[in-house]
């Protein structure tokens, strides 16, 4: 097996705040090797999207950052100054944004763009970065690339912004991608374009990849492994096959219930639903943080949860030993 | 919670539209025109929104409205709404035609529910206010019987009566849309036009805004229009679904019957975008190459040939005929009747 490119471990995000230290992120593990892609799953507020720009080293100075291990191929990113973050960032690991109008620069065109992102990290000629942006446009399934160069953002469509947001990302070949909700604002019809084009794109470059997303479908389509956070806290991890043909804990089993499937669910039948809303982060907390929400929750879920683990990757967080099978 | 109520799925089955039944909302050929300008020098352009839009809502009817952005959903509300006139065609309520200039009498029947519950209502009003406000605006009741009505809502929606003195800012995203719901249903309108009402919610609360919206249609006998890119949310919903594209309604069907037998190539590929969470399939391929076409120069012919797997040489040059069916039309050359 190769080495993981990323490894998380007790990862925590505090923010200190008026009222108190608000946890949001509140000791995660995960890793992840070439050639794989994570999906990180999660309700708005579940620290999925900090998660994501820690890595990157993107998170505001306020907030207080704390991992026993954040290692990206061999090189400690708890170590690194904020000059060696930026010359990581972009050339060895990217990031792609949701919304592809505010990340791209209205003033520049999309070529001026693409190229300053290659000539950032390499030492190339403008003709050198020209070429490779019409190949990359290309390869994300732009037609007439080169004269989309000299086009700006406000041009294009919103998928056709989000290929090029793509294709900026990848104009350094990096080993790690993350895609933060990379399809949530876009129509249906696109969204399963650019998720196709980012697997195909993927495998062929053998790119590790998180995506974070709350849609269970691109999850389930898209993912070799899957977190699901809630409340800052991984509360179950395993393979995709794992998590939605045996999902163990109460909340991953309450969002599976609440999606209409087609074939599966009777039209207007009552969906399962998930009562409640997500506890306030702010101050200390111990026991489950789904227990105010959880059907099945008793007074010990108030104390220490353990960690179960049901195969060689599949982990959750929950006083009960679960049955895939069973009620909940 | 999740008990499920055999005779709602029951109700939510088509409700065949009675022979001779009058629909309680219709649109006749409506269109509408928009001029655009490009540039700062370019003449303005038209830009046909709507091009000829017939529709017909039965009572007790969930029509979903499904398309790409930009293809003319949010226009149709909006001329359902009274807030843009049609350019031409015409909007009948229980087959009596309503001009834009009956505005309030569009507003006592048909109340929207938007999108986006944080940006829809207003933050500097109490809950109190905001759900009381179309009462005022139509001068309906005193101030005792206004706060019945509300107190009345906030039962209807599940939001407990303590939330009348907060304001919007002290609520979750599902309380607020429940509030946005609370509002639209305080004038016991008939239909509800729905835009997007779940897509700015998490997952576990879209599923208590859908139920909820299930339980009012039958309790309350609304109709539903129901606006959507959520296709799995639309098949568990409605009734009958009509597919748009560039302006024109290309596919309408009963439900369960487009589900299972989409007629028009849009309407397949919209279908096969929808991604069920099943760990063994993967990213459908699609088949539209090509992006949404621009509608100040939509493509000749059939609007959607550029992006069409099946066309035909004809569908470039020649609009497509309707074809209706037991239960619904298709405009669609592939399914032209050959002519005699």
């Amino acid at each position: 097996m190769s080495e993981p490119v990323l490894r998380v471990e007790n990862l925590t995000i505090d923010i200190p705040m008026a009222q108190g230290t608000l946890h949001a992120v509140r000791g995660i593990d995960f890793e992840l090797k070439r050639g794989e892609t994570l999906c990180i799953v999660g309700e708005s507020g579940s620290g999925k999207s900090l998660t994501s720009l820690a890595i990157m080293g993107l998170l505001s100075k306020k907030m207080r950052c704390n991992a026993a291990r954040l290692d990206f191929s061999g090189i400690d990113l708890r170590k690194q100054s904020p000059r060696a973050m930026r010359a990581l960032r972009g050339d060895r690991m990217a990031m792609i944004f949701q919304e592809p109008m505010t990340s791209l620069n209205p003033a520049y065109t999309i070529g001026d763009q693409l190229m300053e992102a290659l000539q950032l990290h390499r030492p190339v000629g403008r003709a050198e970065a020209r070429a490779r942006a019409i190949e990359l446009l290309g390869k994300v399934g732009i037609t007439a690339a080169e004269s989309r160069l000299s086009q700006y953002p406000h041009q294009l469509s919103g998928g056709l912004r989000q290929r090029v947001m793509i294709a900026m990302a990848l104009m350094c070949e990096p080993e790690l991608i993350i895609a933060d909700e990379p399809t949530t604002a876009l129509d249906v019809t696109i969204q399963a374009q650019i998720l196709r084009l980012l697997a195909d794109l993927q495998r062929e470059m053998n790119m590790a990849m998180i995506l974070v997303t709350h849609d269970l479908g691109v999850v389930a389509r898209i993912a070799d492994k899957v977190v699901v956070m809630y409340a800052g806290e991984v509360v179950e991890k395993g393979s995709a096959r794992e998590i939605f043909e045996t999902p163990r804990h109460p909340y991953t089993r309450g969002l599976l219930r609440c999606i209409p499937v087609p074939g599966k669910t009777r039209p207007g039948e009552h969906l399962g639903s998930i009562p409640g809303i997500v506890p306030s982060l702010i101050g200390h907390m111990d026991g489950c943080a789904f227990r105010s929400r959880c059907d099945v929750a008793e007074v010990a879920c108030a104390s220490d949860v353990p960690v179960r683990r049901t195969g060689e990757d599949h982990m959750y967080r929950c006083i009960h030993e679960v049955q895939p099978g069973a009620p909940s | 919670m999740s008990t499920t109520t055999t005779t709602q799925a029951a109700a939510a089955q088509a409700v065949a539209p009675e022979a001779g039944a009058t629909p309680v909302l219709e649109l006749a050929a409506v269109t509408k025109t928009y001029r655009v300008k490009q540039g700062m020098f370019s003449a303005a352009r038209p830009l046909h929104a709507l091009g000829g839009v017939s529709l017909r809502i039965y009572r007790k009817d969930v029509l979903g409205l499904v398309g790409e952005s930009g293809c003319g959903k949010s226009t149709l509300a909006k001329i359902l709404l009274g807030l843009e006139a049609p350019t031409s065609g015409q909007v009948l309520i229980d087959g009596r035609e309503v001009t834009a200039r009956e505005r309030t009498v569009l507003a006592r029947r048909i109340q929207p529910i938007f999108q986006d519950p944080y940006s829809s209502l207003n933050p500097r009003k109490s809950i109190e206010d905001i759900i009381a406000l179309p009462l005022v605006v139509h001068k309906i009741g005193d101030s005792a019987s206004r706060a019945k009505s509300v107190a009345r809502m906030l039962d209807l929606v599940g939001l407990p009566q303590r939330v009348l003195r907060g304001y919007p800012n002290q609520l979750s995203g599902g309380q607020r849309q429940r509030v946005a719901i609370a509002r639209a249903l305080v004038m016991n309108p008939e239909i509800v036009i729905c835009d997007e009402p779940t897509s700015a919610l998490d997952v576990s609360v879209q599923s208590q805004i859908l139920n909820l919206l299930g339980d009012l249609r039958e309790e309350l006998g609304l109709t539903y229009l129901f606006i959507s890119h959520n296709l799995a949310v639309v098949e568990h919903l409605a009734t009958r679904v009509a597919v748009m594209y560039l302006g024109k309604i290309v596919e309408e069907a009963p439900a369960a019957e487009l589900f299972a037998g989409p007629r028009h190539p849009y309407t397949k590929a919209l279908l096969e975008s929808v991604l069920t969470p099943d760990p063994n399939l993967s990213v459908p391929d699609t088949h539209l190459g090509a992006t949404y076409p621009n509608p100040i120069d939509p493509p000749s012919g059939c609007h959607f040939h550029p992006r069409c797997a099946s066309a035909l040489e004809i569908c470039k040059t020649t609009p497509p005929p309707h074809v209706r069916s037991a239960q619904g039309h298709v405009d669609c050359h592939l399914h032209a009747v050959p002519a005699h």
